[in-house]
């Protein structure tokens, strides 16, 4: 099979799985509460209303609001595709590298935030505003968290990572661990989970995410949503793939590729159950307080760069 | 303490300012004082000195042909405003002719009834003379300026009965500077809530200022009385707010009985007592819930909404209504509690009183749900009682006044009646103050069932005397409900007026948010859960 084809089948793959994972948090989320919550498959057929309802556009917007939806996905989805899910080595990866990943993701939100500005509504002027506020902060944190892989590995690579760790067996690298921590609070950051964000409030009035596509209608909101669905799963595959590649497929067979899918997705499964535990446990924070959680996972990203240079540089 | 051992004071202060005061017939349980004119805004002013609350004020006018007009057949105003201090209730009445209805506001010393100054402006014309705020207040766009629809001319059905245009140019306070912005909120909102809108003057994310814009769903209660027979009337109190039509029906009920003399049975007493403690537990649970999913807290808000689901389908099993409407009648109760209901419910207070406990200890020890509610919207004790806070507001402050406590009204003169306390004034305290109301009105309930009397369960009202008035004080879940009542000389409605307590907590509300960030107004907004129906009337 060529390598090129399991890449795009891999890009496909993150889109087709990305609202599966969101039923399935929101699954674990009802069970923890005493609730039969919505079917697992609730997500594709949000999906499949918005997509068929009429789009409609406030008066006021210009054309960046039309196009930043279709800009929005497709960067993140290029982003989600730079990411191993199934399958190492392939050539994607030669392409994008860590750096490369984060500036989408940078690019997805700068749209992201125009659109919520540009109809002029107070909501979505407020929401670009502690969307930017969160990731100005959250951004340092991603980058140091993802150069103490990059140090350990020598690569900025993803797959270089993932090789590195795979080869090199399970060590228990405190910068490892450092890094693991920034990473997974910049991720709940990143994809307005509790506590930053609340993904299922409808008080306009907290929201930081949904605040920004409150004049998103139809096929526009679908693409809006579905991004958010595959940021989340991005931020999922990163956290374990990078720190538990096993089971990913080293080589083009289809076995090993089944394995790897079947690996991922337990691993996700596990992921996004422990995610909604601690949803369950917890209450949103005072957005002024999300500062100070950034700045804990840019501790840590930091801290896990010296323990690097300290503990592991020569070892 | 006894009983109105303030009023020498307050009447002496009133002699002070030359105030002309007649000490009439009392309307049970106040004592009323009538006054002329010129005394309306010296007795406030001695009222404030002496620290009496001001528990409301309305207008009625005296201008059907039917009416007792006093010494006079020119048609008149008389305006009422109701004080009160300990546990003692004092009316103040006036009144102007209709055709110069001037008379001095009293918002100046009160500022918790300058809305309740504006409401009666607006329905029935009196001119308020040296208000602190004369804009239009219940008035949007259903009926002209110079129209009010509480007088006798103006008809029930409303003069224009087309579509009334969306509310426009109120003059909301303009304020200025740079880098304030204003966010308009409402009022359709994004989730199933009443209509209100609000307007924050925000630096950042700071509320440097917040105004209010109700009255979206007026729905002309007032007017809608006028004429109704007894019964119709405590079905249409029992619409002026939902979450509370077993406090507002009852408090119409209680007026409509001491206008009449009418006496309801003991066993009617002690059911309308438990229907309203299950209502209040009902919604406290309801808002606790609310509280915390509003921070994000989802399961503290599922628990407590299943819990209040099973709390009212037993309400509907046993009383005909999930909310309990329409049980209250003049006279009694319409449900009796049969020998079944009576063992379901001790069943029912036990499992709740089990249930509650480890949710109540998640709700006020989890350190999340504590750093987000611990000083947020804070209401000083000065605040709340300026504005005359009642209910868990006020108890949240450090004002511990409950008319079921200090102006007991039966069965509650043989209850212990527990008021929870609290000081610090923020949304954790109006929590802690709910969550203990649930727990006391969970033991009231069995007190209640314990003694249940037997006997009849309603009596029939008798004719009322021609022009005989009535006044209904009931501690509803949100507060003091205070409910006005006067017949006409057929034995029918003449003029009704609801005053919910949420006429002084929505004012509360746009104090307690000031130096609060804009992402924490839904809590305490929640917190306080004034009610629009109950306030648009």
């Amino acid at each position: 099979m060529s390598a090129w084809f399991i890449a795009l089948l891999q890009a496909l793959l993150c889109v087709a799985l990305a609202p599966l994972l969101v039923g399935w948090v929101r699954r674990v989320k009802a069970r923890l509460q005493n609730r039969r919550g919505a079917p697992l498959l609730q997500p594709y057929a949000d999906l499949h209303k918005l997509m068929i309802k009429e789009t409609r556009v406030a008066h006021t917007a210009s054309p960046l609001f039309r196009v930043a939806p279709y800009i929005v996905f497709v960067a993140i989805w290029l982003a989600c595709a730079t990411v191993p899910l199934i399958a190492l080595d392939l050539p994607t990866a030669g392409i994008a590298d860590i750096i490369v990943l984060v500036g989408l993701l940078a690019l997805g939100r700068f749209f992201l935030a125009l659109a919520g500005m540009d109809v002029g509504t107070a909501f979505g002027g407020m929401g670009a505003s502690r969307e930017m506020l969160i990731s100005a902060l959250a951004e340092p944190a991603l980058l140091m968290a993802v150069f103490t892989l990059a140090m350990t590995a020598h690569s900025t690579s993803l797959v270089g990572v993932m090789e590195h760790h795979l080869t090199d067996g399970f060590l228990l690298r405190p910068s490892y661990l450092f890094a693991f921590g920034a990473l997974v609070l910049v991720a709940l950051a990143e994809c307005g989970r509790i506590p930053v964000d609340n993904p299922s409030t409808h008080l306009e009035l907290t929201m930081v995410h949904e605040a920004m596509l409150l004049e998103y209608t139809g096929r526009h909101l679908a693409l809006m949503e579905w991004a958010a669905w595959i940021k989340l799963l991005l931020y999922g595959v990163l956290i374990v793939n990078v720190f538990l590649p096993w089971g990913i497929a080293t080589v083009f067979t289809p076995a090993a590729l089944a394995l790897g899918l079947i690996a991922v997705v337990v691993k996700l499964a596990l992921l996004g159950a422990a995610l909604a535990l601690g949803e369950t446990l917890m209450a949103k924070m005072r957005l002024f307080r999300v500062p100070g959680f950034l700045n804990l996972a840019l501790l840590l990203g930091l801290l896990g760069l010296l323990s690097h240079v300290i503990l592991e540089v020569g070892a | 303490m006894s009983r109105f051992d303030w009023l020498s004071d307050f009447l002496s202060r009133l002699g002070e300012f030359g105030a002309n005061v007649r000490d009439d017939e009392r309307l049970a349980p106040a004592r009323r004082l009538i006054l002329d004119p010129a005394s309306w805004e010296p007795a406030a002013r001695a009222a404030a000195a002496i620290g009496l609350r001001h528990a409301g004020v309305w207008a009625d006018p005296l201008d059907t042909p039917a009416d007792p007009a006093r010494n006079s057949t020119e048609p008149r105003l008389r305006v009422m405003a109701c004080l009160e201090h300990g546990g003692d209730y004092l009316i103040l009445e006036t009144e102007v002719p209709l055709s110069r209805p001037h008379l001095a506001s009293q918002a100046s010393h009160f500022p918790g009834i300058g809305r309740l100054e504006r409401h009666a402006h607006d329905l029935t014309g009196v001119i308020w003379t040296d208000q602190p705020d004369g804009r239009r207040w219940t008035r949007h766009q259903a009926w002209p300026e110079d129209r009010f629809p509480l007088r006798a001319d103006f008809p029930v059905s409303c003069e224009d009965t087309g579509r009334a245009p969306a509310d426009a140019e109120y003059p909301f306070a303009p304020i200025q500077g740079s880098g304030i912005h204003e966010i308009p909120v409402g009022p359709v909102h994004a989730g199933i809530i009443e209509p209100g809108h609000f307007r924050f003057q925000a630096m950042g994310e700071e509320v440097l200022r917040l105004e209010e814009r109700l009255g979206y769903v007026h729905r002309g209660v007032e007017k809608l009385a006028v004429g109704r027979d007894p019964a119709g009337l405590a079905r249409l109190a029992g619409r002026v707010s939902g979450d509370s039509t077993v406090a507002h029906a009852w408090a119409a009920c209680q007026a409509m009985e001491r206008a009449t003399g009418c006496e309801a049975p003991p066993r009617a007493l002690a059911l309308r007592a438990l229907l309203a403690e299950r209502e209040r537990i009902a919604n406290h649970l309801g808002d606790i819930g609310a509280i915390c999913n509003d921070v994000g807290f989802a399961f503290a808000h599922v628990q407590c909404a299943r819990l209040r689901e099973q709390w009212q389908r037993r309400s509907r099993e046993l009383f005909g209504h999930r909310l309990l409407m329409d049980v209250v009648i003049p006279g009694g109760v319409a449900q009796d509690l049969s020998v079944g209901g009576f063992h379901n419910l001790r069943l029912d207070h036990a499992a709740l009183r089990q249930a509650i406990d480890p949710i109540f200890d998640i709700v006020e020890d989890l350190p999340s749900l504590d750093d987000r509610l611990l000083t947020t919207g804070i209401l000083s004790q000065a605040d709340a009682r300026e504005l005359g806070c009642t209910g868990y507001v006020g108890k949240a402050s450090g004002l511990a006044f409950d008319v079921r406590q200090d102006s007991p009204y039966p069965p509650y003169d043989r209850l212990r009646v527990e008021v929870p306390v609290q000081t610090e004034g923020d949304v954790a305290a109006r929590v802690r103050v709910r969550l203990g109301e649930v727990r006391g009105s969970l033991w009231m309930l069995d007190r209640l069932l314990d003694d249940l009397p037997t006997g009849e369960i309603a009596t029939p009202l008798p004719p009322p005397e021609a022009g005989a008035m009535g006044l209904g004080l009931i501690d509803g879940w949100r507060g003091e409900i205070l409910s006005f009542v006067r017949f006409d000389d057929t034995g029918r409605i003449a003029r009704y007026f609801p005053r919910d307590p949420s006429w002084f907590t929505w004012p509360a509300l746009e104090r307690l948010i000031l130096g609060n960030i804009v992402p924490d107004f839904p809590v305490c907004n929640k917190s306080v859960n004034g009610s629009y129906a109950g306030h648009d009337l």
